[in-house]
């Protein structure tokens, strides 16, 4: 089996109202970054002639988002397309491309500012069909309230469960130069912070984030030459649950455990507890971090409360970097976290790096209330 | 990347309103779901007999054994249960309501799957799973779900 190496990495920081700078300002510095960490050009013979890359119609506030930014893809003149999904399946797709022996370098980037509509759950609010869901003002908040509401009655989690885990995101997203909610809080604040939509509090919630990711991806014979310490992509797999909400079981993890178990197939891992050294999921809304993390096998089905309590967080060393839920946009939320499990499998995560990470996993998903799962795992 | 203060000075800012009037088909079998919702106040689903189960919204085929649907219609109450719910705290433009209401997956009496509505006519705190309610239709059509206005306890 052929392998793909991520070679390098560069995130924008996240911050909530970028509006001084225009998106694709924002990726020139990413694709400058990566430029510098590489050496990687666009010429014909050597250099990159296949870019993917990852925006929202919506979010840009114009169709063929990707046609505002290919110049800043270095993606004139060369081959160019376009994941309107939450990012990671970028990763999935630009590792296709490798794997199909058309191409043996591509360059990915995303980008979305949340902050440019007036409101991102206007957004998600046009996710749902013209007749059942979107004149009820269904939204990826409210829609998580309601899985919220079922997974907490499930799994024991309460307030108090859900507070420590924000109180835990900030602290580890206060060592992360990139995130964006850094400031530390206090159990009592979380648990007295009102109420969004029962049972989320607004410090439960992801604060609304402009951001942007790239990406070197390369053959095994060609990851060496752009970095010394490439990282392996070994397992990539994701699943689509149903549509209409009545048709799914809200805190059954149905479709992370079909891309978890496909994932890890792919990966050799038998037992995740035991392979995983470190893992970054995509926590939009605080119950989602013990929820997902049940659904990939790390806890216990049912047991997200107890654990919170016995600091499973902790122990598999979950979001170093403090997680969706320190803000990122959400089309990145996945692309992020695979920037940051990359980061520490590398050992370039800084403040908040991890001793020993030798295999990683990055976590993505979109859909309200996680209809859509993604699972990458990543190995040196 | 390097993070440092930007200077904004002389920067412009660009607000647009994007709007774009359009139609959509409900397809025929939405068709007769919204048509019959709007002309004699009957919520209907459709049943798979292979997976024992009556599903609403109503869809051509089963996604489980992809079953053909749209010839095996059932008509359901217009009485059922609330299975979820949340309380909507914040306002926007999308949302039907004022804040606070209740959003809620409601399973009528009749079918298998909950779907997604209203609730009023309680105060929210006294709003449970469990609780049994009726639908009360619009005075005016407008051709979607909302031609159920909302859900009130029975
Ligand atoms: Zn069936």
């Amino acid at each position: 089996m052929k392998r793909v190496a991520i070679c390098a990495v560069a995130q924008h920081k996240n911050e909530s109202d970028i509006w001084y700078k225009r998106f694709q300002g924002m990726l020139l510095d990413i694709l400058e970054e990566i430029q510098t960490k590489t050496g990687m050009d666009f010429s014909e013979q050597r250099g990159v002639r296949s870019v993917v890359s990852c925006s929202d119609d919506v979010f840009d506030a114009r169709t063929i988002s990707d046609n505002g930014v290919t110049d800043v893809l270095g993606a004139h003149y060369r081959e160019e397309e376009k994941i309107a999904q939450e990012g990671l399946n970028a990763v999935g797709y630009a590792m296709s491309i490798i794997l199909s022996g058309h191409e043996d370098l591509v360059y990915l980037a995303g980008h979305c500012k949340e902050s440019q509509p007036e409101s991102r759950n206007m957004c998600t609010n046009l996710g749902y069909d013209p007749f059942y869901g979107r004149p009820i003002g269904l939204d990826f908040t409210n829609v998580a309230a309601l899985q919220a509401r079922e997974y907490m009655h499930k799994s024991g989690i309460g307030d108090e469960h859900l507070a420590d885990v924000v109180v835990r995101a900030r602290q580890w997203a206060s060592r992360n130069p990139y995130a964006n909610a850094t400031e530390l809080v206090e159990k009592g604040e979380v648990m007295a912070s009102p109420m969004l939509c029962d049972p989320i509090r607004r410090l439960h919630a992801y604060p609304v984030s402009d951001g942007a990711v790239g990406m070197l991806l390369a053959s095994e014979e060609r990851a060496r030459e752009f970095t010394d310490t490439p990282v392996w992509i070994t397992g990539f797999a994701n699943c689509m649950d149903s549509y209409f909400l009545g048709d799914r079981d809200l805190s059954s993890n149905f479709a992370l455990k079909k891309a978890a178990a496909n994932a890890f197939r792919r990966a050799g891992i038998k037992d995740p507890k035991k392979a995983i050294d470190l893992v970054e999921i995509m926590d939009a809304y605080a119950y989602q971090q013990p929820m997902w993390l049940e659904g990939l096998g790390l806890c216990d089905e049912g047991q997200g409360a107890r654990f919170i309590e016995e600091n499973g967080p902790a122990t598999y060393n979950v979001n170093l970097s403090g997680g969706m839920l320190a803000g990122n946009p959400i089309m990145l939320g996945g692309l992020y976290r695979a920037a940051e499990a990359v980061l520490q499998l590398k050992r370039e995560a800084g403040e908040h790096q991890a001793a020993d990470v030798k295999r990683a996993l990055a976590h993505g998903t979109t859909g309200g209330a996680g209809q859509f799962h993604t699972v990458l795992v990543l190995e040196i | 990347m390097a993070v440092h203060k930007e200077d904004t000075s002389h920067c412009y800012v660009q607000f647009g309103r994007m709007a774009l009037p359009n139609q959509y088909f409900a397809g025929r079998v939405g068709s007769r779901f919204i048509i019959a919702l709007r002309d004699e106040h009957k919520i209907l689903g459709v049943r798979c007999d292979k997976c024992k189960k009556v599903f609403v919204p109503p869809r051509e085929y089963c996604e489980r054994c992809m079953s053909r649907l749209d010839d095996n219609w059932v008509e359901l109450s217009n009485e059922g249960v609330i299975t979820n719910f949340t309380i909507v705290r914040y306002n926007d433009k999308h949302l039907p309501r004022k804040a606070p209401y209740v959003l809620a997956l409601i399973k009528l009496d009749g079918a298998d799957t909950p779907f997604a509505h209203i609730v009023e006519g309680i105060d929210p705190s006294k709003v449970t799973v469990g609780m049994r309610v009726k639908a009360v239709f619009a005075k005016e059509t407008t051709n979607t779900i909302l031609d159920i206005d909302h859900f009130e306890p029975l």
